[in-house]
């Protein structure tokens, strides 16, 4: 699921959970009309804080970095995704998992029963999940960045 | 309920580190090799079973590993320093108060009543969150909690949880060798399993202790029969700390938890430099100086470090601001140090985290911190100590250098020739510390 809005905001760099610097930029809640000493400074309200805004829970936050095109629509090559381990997989979640010794990012989509892992690109066939292949959910992603320069 | 101790231990950690961003490398033998791609440090239960030992050069083990295909990795310190944090501080959510004893083991107090459900709790959510396994030993005392968890790791049929607050602990501590115990030395061990033959002194004692003869003169073998060793005997031939030791086997809490941080002592070596530098190569080679002499003054003085920060910085006296940078890093060490090499490597770990390119350099310098006396350390049950080979060959080394001059046997590492470079045949991503490096997973 992306939730980074790029109309509004671009995101050029994330730290690390754990990183003691914070990413700071301060929140005004009037506007700032040029040539007139405004006030502003009175209304600072609080910081947008990119950490705490992308990672819920900071000691199960983990970055990855996406190789391939199989999830192509919301999610592409090279992208950053940041995962969640400590999140319980729910339906049409993008998950990664680790398949046949191989770590992959897919969508996770429970019908009937049926565990399928699924690619938004259509050109990908899903992968049925069934007794004979072992699966590990690593953890949920929660959203996904992209350098847009 | 009163207080229970409990010490929770990281199961094969640093194997368990890269298990953790490669699960396919689940139940697969693995090895991770020291410094230099040395010694075999840590074995997964599959590379046990091969006969792999600890501490094993690798060129010994280099067979098992190829007949076998053992995945072997060398330390990535920067990635298990990372997740012992995290397990760590993801335990602190779920107990009143913990105590930090080693990068992978921690002690804690549970409440009672429900220790063995928390202990549970702390076990998933570590695993789940960090993909790390850990084994949680539960006791009325430290040394029992150690216990516990050494049962804990060896019985899997207990799922990872031992709690010896009940009244089955004798029949744990019938069965535990008394090598095993936590603080029991190899020599004590051989001592008490001699049953004290190469001691004259011991028959008049075991006669003072008033026990009936049938019970003198016995082996000690298990930790059952040394908690019920008479008090004056303890204190005669292991010293208070044994009979502390042995008063904690019987359920009586002699050793706190010592959740406060010693205060901070330190000693500082820097130096501004004679020319500009701007190499990282330069500066790692002052500041490998900088460490060596900083470990010959923690030898000389019997101390040890356990806390190393690095700093650069461009001269105090540039105007221009876009040619102004200064940059601090910091490192918890496995356990107190004045191993030279040690401080060295961690040093340079340091340096690539905050070194940039395109600055002139003017001094540089390194900090020891969270010092402890050597003494102590080798007092305390608390604390691990340097290998005994290397201290002596430290040792040798200061002899030398006192005798010939300063830095006449030195590091490479502090120059001559640039062909020093750790040895890491093998390094895993710097999975969690490193944007560059983080887990790459396939959209295909």
């Amino acid at each position: 699921m992306m939730r980074v809005r790029t109309d509004e905001l671009r995101v050029t760099s994330v730290s690390l959970p754990e990183a003691s610097e914070r990413f700071r930029l301060p929140l005004y809640l009037c506007r700032v009309s040029a040539g007139f000493p405004s006030p502003a400074g009175d209304y600072v309200e609080s910081n947008i804080d990119l950490n705490e805004w992308l990672i819920g829970n900071k000691l199960a936050t983990y970055i990855v970095r996406v190789e391939g095109d199989s999830m192509a629509g919301e999610i592409h090559s090279g992208d950053r995704l940041i995962v969640d381990r400590s999140l319980e997989p729910r339906n049409r979640d993008v998950v990664v998992a680790c398949i046949d010794g191989e770590m992959i990012v897919k969508r996770l989509l429970v019908e009937d029963g049926r565990c399928l892992l699924a690619a938004d690109n259509p050109e990908y066939p899903p992968v049925e999940i069934d007794g004979d292949r072992e699966l590990i959910i690593w953890g949920v992603v929660t959203h996904g960045i992209r350098r847009l320069r | 309920m009163e207080n229970l101790f409990g010490l929770i231990d990281c199961n094969n950690f640093y194997v368990s580190c890269e298990r953790a961003f490669r699960p396919a490398l689940e139940g697969r033998p693995i090895v991770v090799l020291s410094n230099n791609d040395g010694n075999v440090v840590a074995r997964s239960n599959e590379s046990k079973a091969l006969g792999i030992t600890m501490g094993m050069p690798f060129f010994k083990a280099r067979p098992i590993i190829e007949r076998h295909g053992v995945t072997w990795f060398s330390s990535n310190y920067a990635l298990y320093g990372d997740l012992s944090r995290r397990v760590f501080d993801t335990i602190d959510g779920f107990v009143p108060a913990l105590e930090h004893y080693s990068i992978d083991e921690a002690f804690v107090h549970f409440d009672g009543g429900h220790q063995t459900e928390d202990a549970r709790d702390i076990r998933s959510t570590v695993r789940k969150w960090t993909g790390i396994p850990v084994s949680v030993g539960i006791g009325p005392t430290k040394v029992l909690a150690k216990v516990a968890s050494a049962i804990a790791k060896r019985r899997p049929e207990y799922g990872g949880v031992v709690d010896l607050s009940g009244p089955d602990v004798d029949r744990h501590l019938a069965d535990f060798d008394v090598a095993d115990v936590w603080g029991i030395g190899p020599r004590y061990a051989r001592f008490l399993k001699s049953g004290g033959e190469d001691n004259g002194e011991q028959p008049d004692l075991w006669e003072a202790s008033g026990l009936p003869p049938v019970l003198r003169k016995q082996k000690i073998e298990t930790a059952l029969e040394l908690s019920r060793c008479p008090d004056a005997w303890v204190r005669k031939h292991l010293t208070i700390r044994g009979l502390r030791l042995v008063w904690e086997l019987r359920g009586i809490s002699c050793l706190p938890l010592e959740v406060f941080e010693k205060p901070r002592k330190g000693l500082c070596c820097s130096r501004s430099f004679g020319r500009p530098v701007t190499t990282i190569e330069d500066l790692g080679e002052a500041l490998a100086m900088y460490c060596a002499r900083g470990g010959e003054k923690l030898r000389r003085q019997r101390l040890a470090a356990s806390h190393l920060t690095v700093f650069v910085s461009t001269s105090r006296f540039q105007q221009n601001p876009k040619e102004v940078y200064s940059g601090a890093a910091s490192w918890q060490l496995p356990f107190p140090t004045s191993y030279t090499p040690a401080i060295i490597a961690a040093a340079r770990e340091l340096l690539a985290r905050i070194y940039k390119p395109g600055f002139i350099y003017h001094k540089a310098g390194v900090f020891l911190t969270d010092i402890v006396a050597d003494a102590e350390r080798q007092q305390s049950l608390l604390l691990r100590i340097d290998d005994e080979r290397r201290i002596r060959l430290m040792e040798a080394i200061d002899g030398i250098n006192r005798k010939y001059g300063r830095h006449m046997v030195r590091p490479l590492a502090m120059g001559y020739d640039r062909s020093w470079e750790m040895r890491r045949g093998r390094l895993s991503g710097r999975y969690t510390t490193r944007l560059e490096e983080v887990l790459k997973v396939r959209a295909c």
